[in-house]
């Protein structure tokens, strides 16, 4: 997998930036052409890990590039903060489980909605989410 | 911080979100509502999301608590103009919407409610109901 094509970087503090962060990430997806549901279900899993980020990790970033791999091209979102990390991977991937005042649909439901997910997490130290999105 | 506006239009509330709401505006809008339902005594809200191009589960959470929250207060809630990609990654999302009404477009919406009016309408005129009758103290229940 190879970045290609604009990369873009912004904060998240806020939940204005949750809405900011929709509109990146939808921007791009529309410039490589994702088809209109896939441009939603990974608009929507972008809007779940930025509000994450909001209600647990305090403030983080996310950085927004385009990928190619074996000819496909994808929009690839890292989110990242260096909030308290996630002691039990396993339980917060799991539906309907919430350690604050959330669905607990979050995590597992970004899972869902994308075609790559990888999680790397650390307690104390913070946790970075990584989702890809293929055009088909 | 977006405020939505919410329309009387007879004996309902609606309200159309027409641009891409933060949480704030979302959690804003349920105050309003409720307030709005209760010094109107509407009988029905609207919401039109033919415009929106998300729902998240916060968004989707925040439509089933202002269905909750409108039938407390006598009030029903129906959810219009769903766009078919948010129908299908709501689904994929995990989130169901469980009693929240739908309707496909405004036109749709409103006659529901107006339905639900005229039925209420009609149990409120039947001489068998048993809200009609006075209590007896003491009595024991039919």
């Amino acid at each position: 997998m190879t970045g290609a094509g604009s990369v873009a970087q912004m904060p998240i503090r806020t939940g204005d930036d949750v809405v900011r962060v929709r509109q990146l990430v939808r921007g791009h997806a529309q410039a490589v052409r994702l088809s209109l549901v896939d441009q939603t279900k990974l608009v929507t899993a972008a809007s779940e890990l930025a509000r994450n980020i909001v209600t647990y990790g305090g403030s983080g970033v996310v950085r927004v590039d385009t990928v190619t791999s074996n000819g496909r091209t994808g929009i690839r979102a890292t989110f990242a903060d260096s909030g308290p990390g996630i002691a039990d991977l396993q339980l917060a991937l799991t539906d309907g489980w919430t350690s604050g005042a959330g669905l607990g649909l979050g995590l597992g439901g970004a899972r869902r909605l994308v075609d790559d997910f990888d999680i790397d997490t650390e307690v104390g130290r913070g946790t970075t989410v990584t989702v890809v999105k293929w055009t088909r | 911080m977006e405020r939505v506006p919410i329309l009387q239009l007879g004996n309902a509330l609606l309200v159309s979100i027409q641009v891409d709401l933060q949480d704030d505006s979302v959690v804003a809008l349920q105050e309003d509502l409720a307030e709005r339902i209760v010094a109107t005594g509407a009988a029905g809200v609207v919401i039109d999301i033919s415009a929106v191009e998300i729902v998240d589960s916060f968004t989707g959470r925040m439509f089933a608590s202002i269905a909750a929250l409108s039938r407390v207060l006598d009030a029903e809630t129906v959810v219009v103009g769903m766009r078919p990609a948010v129908a299908i990654t709501l689904v994929e999302l995990g989130l169901s919407l469980e009693g929240v009404r739908t309707a496909l477009d405004l036109e749709k919406g409103m006659a529901i409610l107006d339905g639900l009016a005229a039925r209420r309408g009609i149990e409120d005129q039947d001489p068998d109901d048993n809200a009609e009758r006075p209590v007896t103290p003491g009595a024991p229940a039919p």
